[in-house]
């Protein structure tokens, strides 16, 4: 019974691109402290959230994820100066042009976890998990197949 | 040695691909003493059924231009296919879906309800609006089926080259043919008459810190012909943009508008523009950049004015 009934329900699927010097860190703090957090984010390591190209997360999302994740150092803690906040500027127009895909704004975010913020990460995976379940699964490729 | 036989088409386009070809002047008659053209419905009188009676593969080379956003548009490309050795998507509508799948941000429904009732310059009591089968006395009349998604030519049918351009300007045109007619073609798939370098690459302009701290229109002031735009606060497409136009808007003071289409690499030009412009905003706080970004007018308008149907996301959710 129990199976039938998980079946029903909805996983969403996000892409996480974190930083390796600060997020992905903290997502390892997350782990190693065992918190409890949902299975839903598969982690991507990169050198600098400012290595995000705009064209990461939509592929991303062309392809299937219900949701992506940037997260960098906090502003002032780059291993690399300020590629964060290279991000930030390319994050703020993307979010305006994600709202004429007409692409809800809690599947696309980006957060600022540092390397002692397990608890930060787990908490963001589990608000985004959850806003993006009771949104509903995104489904893009259905939507460039509407043709008739 | 038999001429090689030509074949030009138009789809969903504004016709401007086809003057394209008449950019080649005089050299048009040399052109019509190389090749034999079997099938150019914008210039001479020819019926669907002409080409239906081709054999398949019997042309040599088919131009095709336009995007595809009727029934019509794709039986088209189909039957093309099916009579064409090699078949070319010319011109940002069949490489990209053009300035016609601006429409895949709206769909059938709004855009029959804006062109048939709500524009004001429109009468129609009646609530006529077009139908693909309609039954008269005479019998069942017929038009193409509308689509809802604007989609390029090889979202639809197997393309060889590709020459991109809103139009491919004269002088590529003319290089294309001749490679076409000489028989020096590069590998299938091959984008042809155009560079593989961005714009910024081939323009002259001058560019010094490439920061922006006020997004302006070009309306709106009159730009130092010298200069780099983006840095006058001009939204210039060339950075996400292929080469190979000859930089002709930027000598005419106008920005590029990223006709020529993305570079081969770049998986996506909206995403490499907006990647581009928000790289020089000079500005470090929340509060800056944020009105740095709000001020930057429909960027998907902007970014993908001649590719939503060949980008990555095709197209907006209804």
């Amino acid at each position: 019974m129990e199976a039938v009934e998980l079946e029903k329900t909805f996983e969403p699927k996000i892409v996480g691109f974190l930083c390796k010097w600060c997020s992905y860190a903290g997502a390892d703090l997350a782990g190693t402290s065992r918190m409890k957090y949902p299975p839903n984010l598969n982690a991507m390591r990169v050198n600098c959230s400012g290595r995000i190209d705009p064209s990461f997360v939509l592929r991303a999302l062309a392809s299937g994820a219900d949701g992506v994740l940037i997260a960098g150092c906090h502003p002032g803690d780059c291993h690399y100066t300020n590629g964060n906040l290279k991000t930030l500027r390319r994050f703020r127009l993307l979010q305006r042009m994600l709202d004429q895909f007409g692409i809800e704004r809690e599947r696309v975010r980006l957060e600022w976890i540092s390397a002692s913020e397990g608890e930060k990460y787990a908490r963001v995976v589990r608000g985004m998990t959850e806003g993006i379940r009771s949104l509903g699964p995104l489904n893009w490729k259905t939507t460039m197949e509407v043709v008739a | 040695m038999t001429k090689p036989k030509i074949a030009f088409n138009w789809a969903s386009s504004c016709g401007g691909c086809e003057i394209a070809i008449f950019e080649l002047g005089a050299k048009i008659i040399d052109l019509a003493n190389k090749v034999d053209i079997v099938f150019w419905p914008a210039v001479m009188d020819y019926k669907y059924s002409d080409l239906e009676a081709m054999p398949e593969k019997s042309i040599d080379v088919s131009f095709f231009n336009g995007a595809i956003q009727n029934s019509e548009n794709e039986h088209l490309a189909h039957l093309l296919r099916a009579k064409s050795k090699l078949l070319v998507a010319f011109g940002s509508c069949a490489n990209l879906g053009g300035i016609p799948s601006l429409a895949n941000t709206s769909n059938r429904d709004q855009i029959f309800a804006n062109s048939y009732k709500e524009t004001p310059t429109t009468e129609n009591p009646e609530k006529t609006f077009p139908q693909s089968k309609v039954q008269k006395n005479e019998g069942e009349l017929t038009l193409p089926e509308f689509y809802n998604t604007v989609k390029t030519l090889d979202q639809v049918v197997d393309v060889d080259y590709y020459v991109p351009g809103c139009p491919p300007v004269g002088e590529q045109v003319s290089k294309v043919i001749s490679q076409f007619v000489e028989g020096e073609l590069p590998p299938k798939g091959a984008v042809l008459g155009a560079s593989e370098k961005s714009l910024c690459h081939e323009c002259k302009r001058v560019r010094t810190d490439r920061k922006i701290s006020k997004i302006v229109r070009s309306y709106q002031i009159i730009p130092d012909s010298q200069k780099c735009l983006l840095e006058q606060g001009i939204i210039c497409m060339g950075p996400a943009t292929r080469g190979g136009c000859g930089s002709i808007c930027l000598d005419a003071n106008m920005p590029c508008r990223g006709c020529y289409g993305p570079l081969s690499k770049a998986s996506d030009q909206g995403a490499k523009m907006l990647s581009a412009l928000s790289s020089m905003f000079d500005a470090d706080s929340e509060e800056d950049i944020q009105r740095l970004a709000d001020s930057v007018p429909d960027p998907l308008g902007t970014f993908y004015r001649f590719g939503l149907a060949g980008s990555l996301m095709r197209r907006t959710k209804q």
